[in-house]
């Protein structure tokens, strides 16, 4: 066996590593301080082929595997958290479910210029008031003649309100079924349909340069054919995707821990107190290490899980490892940007510096796709265990 | 219909720590190599051209085994095919013999235009597209930023600090392009997978009718008498304002003749 990457997947990584670096380190800084999110950046991700990476070529995708995704994941993140989520949410939450449950019909009208990176599209799951217990949504869909009337509010939505975006495929309650559940469908609304708002963007903690609004829906008309999918399957159907989301955020995370690393080496061998280099510190030298240690585990559990999504391991085997990859990583990326801060010292605390990017980054990683506490509870479950 | 070999060179990364050998060659094993970044710039306005009507990329590099990277870098970016010159005798060679093993290399090969970047990112000297050109007989323009073909016209627009001249050749030519054509193409999955299956032919001299006697460090025409790394930079003089600091930036610049 081996634990290495294909050398095609190698030489990608360089390519991502070398976009990262050239396109995206220069400018991260006054993004993240301005809140802005770079357009012209993200289709040229596009162009690059990173937005269609897991797509069939015959709908303009490069035809790659999950591995490949994560490592474009990983390597943008090492550079810049936002930038990684732009394409792990555009891949995932934008193009998956429309690969995966829409009509020949959709498919065309609306992937072409997703994979290609010209457009983003959204997934509306979570509300005010439901987030994981997608039972508590509220928004409603009810068909009215050929058209659905959807009504509603949406939160915390990635890529949802660029100037790029096309549509959101937002979860609504269209009816409740024999045994008296609610119904979730999921509806694709194009971006300006009338009563269709994506609001003013959050003032976040970290990913700054993410697209993230909320939206209502008022009275909003779509197509009956713009159903995603069968209706009555819409959760199901997003809980079907979220292992690969997972994984991706694991990948996410080893680019964030990997990045705290990278800093703290150059840091620590370059900074000097009492005439000598930090790094000749135990101190601060075994925190390095265990920065390694960090990286190094993260990525082969990561990666491991990777290969086991590609291989079409059994389900309940890859939910698992997505989750027990999704625990550790997001933690420990929050573990590793508290250590890159305090190696960096009061450098560690101003924005000029990049660990302090990280470091408001980093926290979100344990909230989204499932917080640590729901990871827990599902690896518990994997072991049998009647947890609730 | 155009046929480009464009001739790159694998170069130690700029951003490494570079040092010499004993014998004042560039150390070429103990540090990572990559296709010099000027020579992408090649590689992409060769792609560029046979985009914009057909044709094919051939991409030619004479050095030593891991020198085949710089090959399927240029492989994954778009081009074609691959031309490896690697012999051990090769080592050591300056511009003037590589030029011949370059030129050597092109013969054998069909081609309307040879492209390369304006020079190399270690050597520097920029003269090796000016020396395959004299080998082949054909005319050279070198340092191009803007490059069109339009059937058997090629024609370069070459930007000096003075003027732009637009330059027109007929037939083939060899062409050199600056960093001002445009910023070459990141490889995409879809590249690098496709690469793999692309043919990438390995010639030695033999193959090309060189004698071995007439490259490699001993015939070359210019020899490195030594080489010493740059000293490292000294600390920085801070100019303490009591008052007088304005005086005494103006001492410290007259004293390094910058006022």
């Amino acid at each position: 066996m081996s634990f290495e990457l294909s050398a095609e997947h190698q030489a990608f990584r360089h390519a991502v590593r070398d976009f990262a670096e050239g396109e995206v380190a220069p400018h991260v800084a006054a993004w993240d301080k301005a809140h802005h999110f770079p357009v012209d950046v993200v289709q040229k991700m596009g162009e690059m082929g990173l937005f269609g990476l897991t797509a069939p070529e015959e709908l303009g995708g490069s035809g790659g595997d999950f591995t490949s995704l994560c490592v474009a994941i990983e390597e943008l993140g090492r550079v810049d958290q936002s930038i990684g989520i732009t394409l792990e949410a555009g891949v995932g939450l934008g193009i998956n479910p429309i690969l995966t449950f829409g009509t020949p019909e959709q498919q065309e009208r609306w992937l072409p210029d997703l994979v290609a990176g010209r457009r983003l599209a959204g997934f509306g799951l979570t509300e005010p008031g439901a987030g994981s217990d997608a039972g508590a949504t509220r928004t409603r869909a009810v068909l009215d003649g050929d058209e659905w009337v959807v009504d509603g509010a949406k939160q915390f939505i990635t890529n949802s309100g660029s100037e790029i975006t096309s549509l959101v495929t937002v979860t609504a309650r269209t009816g409740t079924d024999e045994r008296g559940r609610p119904e979730i469908s999921a509806i694709m609304v194009p971006a300006g349909t009338p009563g269709f708002t994506a609001e003013a963007p959050y003032d976040k903690l970290g990913w700054h340069i993410s697209d993230t609004h909320p939206l209502t829906l008022q009275d909003v008309r779509v197509p009956a054919d713009h159903l995603l999918g069968d209706r009555g399957r819409g959760y199901a159907q997003f809980l079907a995707t979220l292992d690969d989301g997972r994984i991706a955020i694991a990948a996410l995370a080893v680019g964030c821990v990997q990045a705290c690393l990278d800093l703290c080496v150059e840091y620590a061998g370059q900074r000097t107190t009492f005439g000598k280099p930090i790094g000749a510190k135990q101190g601060v030298a075994f925190q390095v290490a265990d920065l390694a240690v960090m990286a190094e585990v993260g990525r082969t559990m990561t990666y491991r899980a990777a290969a086991m999504k590609d291989a079409g391991a059994p389900v309940k085997e890859l939910k698992q490892a997505a989750s027990i990859a999704k625990l550790y990583t997001s933690e420990a990326a929050v573990t590793a940007t508290r250590i890159a801060t305090q190696v960096f010292g009061g450098y560690g605390f101003m924005e000029e510096y990049p660990v302090a990017r990280f470091y408001r980054d980093a926290k979100i990683l344990e909230i989204g796709e499932g917080t640590s506490e729901v990871q827990r509870m599902l690896i518990a479950r994997g072991l049998g265990l009647p947890v609730e | 219909m155009t046929k480009i070999v464009v001739a790159v060179k694998y170069v130690p990364d700029a951003t490494a720590d570079r040092k010499f050998e004993s014998d004042d060659t560039v150390d070429r094993e103990n540090v990572d190599g990559l296709l010099s970044e000027l020579d992408e710039y090649a590689v992409e306005q060769a792609l560029q051209i046979v985009e914009e009507g057909e044709g094919e990329v051939t991409v030619l590099t004479v050095g030593p085994d891991d020198a085949a990277d710089a090959v399927r870098k240029a492989l994954q970016m778009g081009a074609d095919a691959g031309v490896h010159v690697n012999d051990e005798a090769i080592a050591g060679s300056d511009a003037i013999a590589t030029s011949l093993v370059l030129a050597k290399a092109i013969e054998k090969l069909e081609y309307d235009l040879v492209m390369f970047g304006m020079a190399s990112t270690d050597g520097s000297m920029g003269i090796v597209p000016t020396l395959v050109a004299e080998r082949l007989g054909l005319p050279a323009v070198t340092y191009g930023s803007e490059i069109t073909v339009d059937g058997s016209t090629v024609t370069i627009r070459r930007d000096g600090d003075a003027a732009s001249e637009t330059v027109t050749a007929e037939g083939k030519v060899v062409v050199s392009v600056t960093d001002q054509t445009g910023e070459p193409r990141y490889p995409s999955f879809k590249g690098i997978m496709a690469a793999k299956k692309k043919p990438v032919d390995e010639w030695s001299l033999a193959d090309l009718g060189v004698d071995a006697a007439q490259v490699g460090l001993d015939a070359s025409g210019t020899q490195v008498e030594s080489t010493a790394p740059r000293p490292p930079r000294t600390a920085g003089e801070i100019v303490t304002d009591e008052g007088d600091g304005g005086t005494k930036l103006a001492e410290f610049l007259a004293s390094k003749k910058f006022i």
